[in-house]
């Protein structure tokens, strides 16, 4: 049995001992530095947006979203590594896989129903306020 | 035919040492996607406010922060939970368990407060395609968090009798992965729904 410990010393051997089965139990690489550096820039990554929304440190609207944005998917890789272990060796690469072929779907839908629905929102024809008044009674 | 013959093909049926934990991750990666359609469904409809409230007058981000904080604090504890079950020690992991659990419910509580105001103030689901699209994408992450701490309770009570077994273990680590899931969606929550969602 080899049990990670809390110091392993270079790190890619630690990694190795691990996946040679430690009872096949997963996620038994995390370590107590792990947990701490992916909670240290979780919450500075979760600071810094709602500092710039609450405090209004911008002018710009679009860079603030833009920003907002951006820091939530830096934050969301943060997780991925250290609070899930994500890498390309674990399960044979399987679960890697699964996340590549989750991420390509979840783009094209996210994506293409932001795009259509803007094209559509964009393309039709304004409603006039005789037709507001006749048909939806306000 | 001899021994030593050599053989070019696989006489076993190839499988993963850890079929369960990869088998869950195939299942967060399907939930995956039922986040996805929820989140696009706000990202089309959550300017429509039927001359309703917009996202700016009915969210509140202060509760927002505590919440965020609650879920984050909540996730590590798990973590830490993990650590000492890599270690053997049974009560310390119990004890992780017990915080991370009590954190969540904390998150849960606050978010029924905040959704119990929004529907007295007149801001339900009925209300505005905004408003439904934002209840229903909130309120499945905090129903996915309450069956996580359902879950929680159940595994302290495994623990609890019968230690940290080879089937205990691996059942904690498929919950881990739940629980750092669920904070990893909440992130796209709290950037997307709420922190762009008062902009937009």
């Amino acid at each position: 049995m080899s049990r990670p410990s809390e110091k392993v010393a270079p790190p890619a051997v630690g990694r190795r001992i691990v996946h040679s089965h430690d009872g096949g139990q997963p996620g038994t690489h995390a370590t107590l530095k792990g947990y701490l550096t992916g909670f240290v820039l979780a919450a500075i990554l979760t600071i810094i947006p709602f500092w710039l929304v609450m405090g209004h440190v911008l002018r710009d609207r679009d860079l603030t979203i833009l920003l907002v944005l951006t820091l939530g998917a830096a934050q969301i890789v943060v997780h991925m590594i250290y609070f899930l272990h994500m890498d390309t060796t674990s399960e044979h690469g399987w679960n890697m896989l699964a996340l590549i072929f989750t991420l390509v779907l979840v783009v094209i839908v996210l994506g293409a129903s932001i795009w259509v629905m803007y094209n559509e929102n964009a393309n039709m024809m304004p409603m006039s306020p005789q037709y507001a008044q006749h048909h939806l009674g306000q | 035919m001899n021994s030593a013959t050599p053989q070019f093909y696989c006489t076993e049926e190839p499988h993963p040492d850890n079929g369960a934990v990869l088998g869950f991750w195939i299942y967060l990666m399907s939930d995956c996607f039922v986040f996805a359609s929820l989140f696009t469904c706000n990202a089309v409809l959550g300017t429509n406010y039927a001359a309703g409230p917009s996202a700016a007058d009915v969210l509140d981000l202060n509760a927002l922060a505590v919440n965020t904080a609650l879920l984050l604090l909540s996730s590590v504890s798990f973590g830490f939970a993990m650590l000492a079950m890599a270690r053997d020690r049974k009560r310390a992991t119990l004890a992780w368990l017990a915080v991370a659990g009590a954190l969540a419910a904390g998150f849960v509580g606050l978010e029924i407060g905040e959704f119990a105001h929004m529907v007295a103030e007149g801001a339900g689901p009925d209300r505005s395609a905004f408003l439904s699209s934002f209840f229903t994408l909130v309120g499945t992450h905090g129903l996915h968090v309450t069956f996580g701490i359902v879950w929680l309770l159940t595994m302290m009570v495994q623990v609890g009798r019968y230690g940290l077994t080879a089937d205990n273990r691996r059942r904690l680590s498929c919950l881990s992965m739940f629980w750092h899931f669920l904070d990893l969606i909440w992130v796209g929550v709290f950037s997307f729904v709420y922190l762009v969602g008062v902009l937009r």
